[in-house]
């Protein structure tokens, strides 16, 4: 008893020395938000004082905070949208559907897990450029979907291979089309798949630099990530301010969380073991 | 088979009841279906490969084609320049500590992120109080960008003054670490790889704690009533069980390495005279900063060039059996 007792001790403090290291840099940026830069400073480790809520307030209470956070819930919510309506059709026709060249174009989907973006980046802003989708939420909106398209579609066809064909052949009897079938009866039997892949597509994006940097220059069409490195640039020695600023961006995201979790994790983890 | 409607899931094609499709490359549907099937089929693949060709396949073509070519960006590419930007990636210096870089960053994941995060999801694994927040902990810096890791990590490590430089100062044996991390072209990349571990060491714990939970406890169960102890249960049951999950995510580790961008162009934009730069980065200074795309695109094709291989020797190698359907084994049979 005593000694199970001790290990169980052990294990609990051999977590918190491992967690401290996640949590001490994210407790830093909340408290160090409420300091002066010259306290952040003098003192990096002591609490504020006084607390200051200007650096908070300030920024919630600039237009370009909140209309970063709105291009980015507008990207990340059509980026969805598209990958996931793209992605669940190509799924249903992999999962249900002989035809020659099938698995020529599924490994040619699957293939393209492999591509890193950055890959294909420069390429892209030169082709983008040509079609006149810089400074263009579209301009993200597309590529976006078409990386993550590899990812959902493989989640999606493993999931739509469970269901029984059976099921199918039935509404085909009675009647229904193949789109029909898969509108109407696979689409909301599929609600939990499409949940995740949704999720993984939503965060995805919502953190996406690379390609919004090159493309959305206009402050305009600038996402979070972007306003964050250009908020960085502009007050470079306001460090407290700075630190505000990124605490405030991670809130979405950590709500997102919160109230995601289990979608995401499911998906990450059925994503690494599909592949 | 009418039975089973979600439980167990098949890995492979499913048996048909009554109309069997012959054997061969198109199985899964009645052969008298086979044409009118490709023909919907089309309709449903179309949005898919229409976005896949224009955003992901067209581009790396396009970068294959401009890599040779002297081009500045703008207008159409004229100037051919053969193998010349190749023959320039091959000496440049900088490019060529880029792959040691891009190694070092791997070799490092592999050797002490992984281990680590191995260790702490059999340690989560187990029945403890508290366990689902604990789980929670490690895994938020992953939800959060790139960017903000950078941002708040920059600010950590700022030399003489930032968080990390206070508390290890007075500290022997790490104290001399004080005022370098990312300002000391010797410190740069461990503090990188340093950040990069914060920020991805909870992804990598929760996909083994996902496979740790795939194990059957009966097998475990089995080799303690045999007489093994927690080590040998580990060595000799829990870890091949888990190795598809560990090869995995070596191949994640590996493919972030090689396109890593964000965190450096945010915290050190490859500084100290290049001694964080990657790839990417010196992808894109040389395209965007000093406009030489034929260059830039060069590199792009290295790295598509490095993925790719790396990628199919290690499916062919390393994967074959785990990635069932997904890239080397057509339709999960082979």
């Amino acid at each position: 008893m005593r000694a199970s007792l001790a290990r169980s001790a052990s294990r609990h403090t051999l977590v918190w020395v491992l967690g401290s290291f996640i949590v001490v840099p994210l407790l830093y940026a909340v408290v160090s938000g409420f300091k002066t830069t010259g306290d952040l400073t003098t003192d990096p480790v002591g609490l504020p004082s006084p607390w200051k809520v200007s650096n908070y307030t300030g920024i919630l209470s600039s237009g370009d905070f909140w209309r970063q956070i709105g291009n980015s819930v507008m990207i990340a919510v059509a980026t969805t949208v598209l990958t996931v309506a793209a992605a669940a059709l190509a799924a249903f026709a992999f999962a249900r559907y002989a035809f020659r060249g099938r698995e020529f174009f599924f490994t040619l989907f699957a293939a393209g897990l492999m591509f890193p973006p950055a890959v294909a980046v420069l390429p892209l802003f030169v082709l983008l450029r040509s079609f006149g989708l810089l400074d263009d939420p579209l301009g993200v909106i597309l590529p976006q979907a078409a990386f993550a398209l590899p990812i959902t579609i493989i989640i999606l066809r493993s999931f739509f291979r469970t269901i029984p064909a059976e099921l199918e052949e039935a509404a085909i009897m009675d009647g229904c089309s193949r789109f029909g079938f898969f509108w109407r009866i696979l689409l909301p039997m599929a609600r939990p798949a499409l949940g995740t892949v949704s999720v993984l597509a939503i965060v995805t994006s919502w953190n996406n630099f690379f390609l919004p940097l090159l493309v959305l220059a206009d402050p305009k069409w600038q996402t979070i990530p972007v306003g964050i490195q250009q908020f960085q640039g502009q007050y470079s020695t306001n460090y407290a301010l700075v630190i505000a600023y990124i605490v405030l961006a991670m809130v979405p995201a950590v709500a997102f969380y919160a109230v995601a979790e289990r979608q995401l994790i499911g998906g990450l983890t059925a994503g690494a073991t599909k592949g | 088979m009418t039975s089973t409607f979600r439980g167990s899931a098949p890995t492979d094609d499913r048996p048909r009841p009554a109309v069997r499709a012959p054997r061969g490359r198109a199985r899964g549907a009645p052969a008298g279906r086979r044409l009118r099937g490709w023909m919907s089929a089309t309709w449903f693949l179309l949005p898919a490969l229409l976005l896949f060709l224009f955003f992901v396949l067209i581009p790396i073509f396009v970068a294959f084609y401009t890599s040779f070519f002297t081009w500045g960006g703008f207008g159409r590419p004229e100037d051919f320049a053969g193998l010349d930007n190749y023959r320039k990636l091959a000496g440049d210096p900088v490019f060529r500590g880029d792959l040691w870089r891009g190694l070092f960053l791997v070799v490092l994941s592999i050797a002490v992120q992984l281990p680590v995060a191995l260790g702490t999801a059999v340690l989560l694994n187990q029945r403890m109080r508290g366990r689902a927040v604990y789980r929670a902990v490690f895994f938020a810096p992953y939800i959060l960008s790139e960017v903000i890791a950078g941002v708040l990590f920059g600010i950590i490590f700022l030399p003489g003054t930032g968080l990390a430089d206070t508390l290890v100062r007075d500290l022997p044996l790490v104290g001399g670490l004080a005022g370098g991390w990312f300002s000391d072209a010797g410190t740069a990349l461990p503090t990188l790889f340093a950040v990069m571990t914060w920020k991805y060491f909870g992804f990598h714990m929760m996909i083994y704690l996902a496979g740790l939970q795939g194990i059957p406890p009966e097998v475990l169960e089995a080799a303690s009533i045999d007489g093994a102890g927690p080590w040998r249960r580990f060595r000799g049951v829990t870890l091949p069980l888990l190795a598809p999950t560990l090869r995995i995510s070596v191949f994640l580790s590996v493919i972030g390495s090689i396109q890593l961008f964000d965190l450096v162009w945010v915290t050190t934009t490859g500084g100290p005279t290049h001694s964080t730069e990657t790839m990417a980065v010196t992808m894109f200074q040389f395209g965007f900063k000093r406009y030489q795309m034929g260059y830039a695109s060069a590199i792009s094709v290295a790295m598509f060039l490095i993925s790719m291989v790396f990628s199919l020797l290690y499916q062919r190698y390393a994967l074959r059996r785990d990635l069932q359907g997904a890239v080397t084994s057509a339709g999960g049979r082979r």
